[in-house]
């Protein structure tokens, strides 16, 4: 639901990166997202392609990178992952559960396409 | 020719948020200024809640309230100017959640050298609010019971985000199916140490410790 002010500032990190290189196009921007973090992508692509028209980023894919959480067991310490919502210790059933990962929201990497001899100059 | 250039980034996609998060709480610290995010889907009692905790609190401190709405009605804000307390109303803008710098500009319309507590309203969904710091010292979560008890399981981020979690409503536990184990249990997977304070707004049950750790929250916060 918070999807657009999230798109806004993925783009907004894509486009600082981009004018390091003017005149580069940027092809795809790999962003993390844990389990816990509640975003769709769906949503977040379909506001992507509106707002970033016009800025470097046009035409960019947004590949997203899916963790699972990870979880530990304090009473046998099995380890286990899931992929959506929250689970007891598949193993004994404990709810003394300690979540390590999951919250991850973060831009991970920029690819950007560089053309190396510009011949039209319009100057 | 052209070439493809990697760059490394490992920025959170939350970031600015954040910054400007810790530049809000810079400034309540300033002033010795307890802030609390009060966060709840519609309907949980926040603007009750909100209501109970200064007919608590202000004989004895200075109260000012932030109250966020999606649209510009001014209802909850108009409830607590008619006590006589400092309220700024922020108008999201049909957003689904306050902000750092919205909260900021409210900061900045009240006389916070004058107040030792600021409610902050957040707007009313389970979702959104959790994904952003707002500099307030602690983040509130009311659930209440008729919402229902799976709701730690459907709403993990906002569950792990919260530091102190209000379950209102409670007198309705007889009248309505809500297996208070299951909910406890998926509270406990999430947030293991969440300090949790069974109320009902409605009788005034439970507010009592409630007011007990707000008191020593804002003595711990004050300057003086």
């Amino acid at each position: 639901m918070h999807e657009l002010a999230v798109t806004e500032s993925i783009l907004s990190i894509a486009n600082s990166q981009a004018e390091k290189y003017p005149g580069a196009r940027v092809n795809a921007i790999h962003l993390v997202l844990g389990s816990l973090s509640s975003l769709v992508d769906d949503s977040i692509t379909f506001y992507w392609e509106i707002i970033s028209h016009d800025t470097p980023c046009e035409g960019a894919t947004l590949v997203f990178h899916r963790l699972p959480a990870k979880l530990i067991c304090m009473e046998c310490l099995t380890n286990y992952e899931i992929e959506a919502g929250i689970a007891v210790c598949p193993n004994c059933s404990s709810v003394k559960v300690k979540v390590l990962s999951g919250n991850e929201f973060r831009v991970d990497s920029i690819e950007i396409i560089e053309e190396e001899d510009v011949e039209n100059d319009p100057h | 020719m052209s070439k493809t250039i990697h760059i490394n980034v490992i920025e959170n996609i939350l970031g600015a948020n954040d910054q400007l998060a810790i530049t809000n709480e810079g400034l309540l610290h300033q002033y010795g200024t307890l802030g609390l995010n009060i966060m709840a889907s519609p309907g949980a009692g926040k603007t009750s809640f909100i209501m109970k905790t200064i007919s608590l609190l202000r004989d004895q401190y200075r109260i000012a309230v932030i109250e966020g709405d999606t649209s510009a009605a001014t209802i909850d804000a108009d409830k607590v100017s008619s006590l006589g307390l400092p309220a700024v109303q922020i108008n999201t803008g049909g957003d689904c959640h306050l902000d750092a710098n919205m909260v900021r500009n409210g900061l900045d319309k009240l006389h916070l050298k004058d107040l030792d507590l600021v409610l902050v309203e957040n707007v009313g969904n389970l979702v959104c609010p959790a994904a952003f710091k707002l500099g307030t010292h602690r983040n509130i979560l009311i659930a209440s019971v008729p919402e229902g008890d799976d709701k730690p399981y459907k709403y993990p981020a906002m569950y792990s985000a919260v530091d102190i979690l209000i379950l209102n409503k409670i007198d309705l536990l007889p009248y309505i199916p809500f297996n208070m184990d299951y909910f406890i249990d998926g509270v406990r997977i999430l947030n293991p140490n969440l300090i949790t304070f069974p109320v009902s707004c409605l009788h005034g049950t439970g507010l009592e410790a409630w007011n007990d750790w707000v008191v020593q929250e804002i003595i711990q916060y004050r300057r003086d």
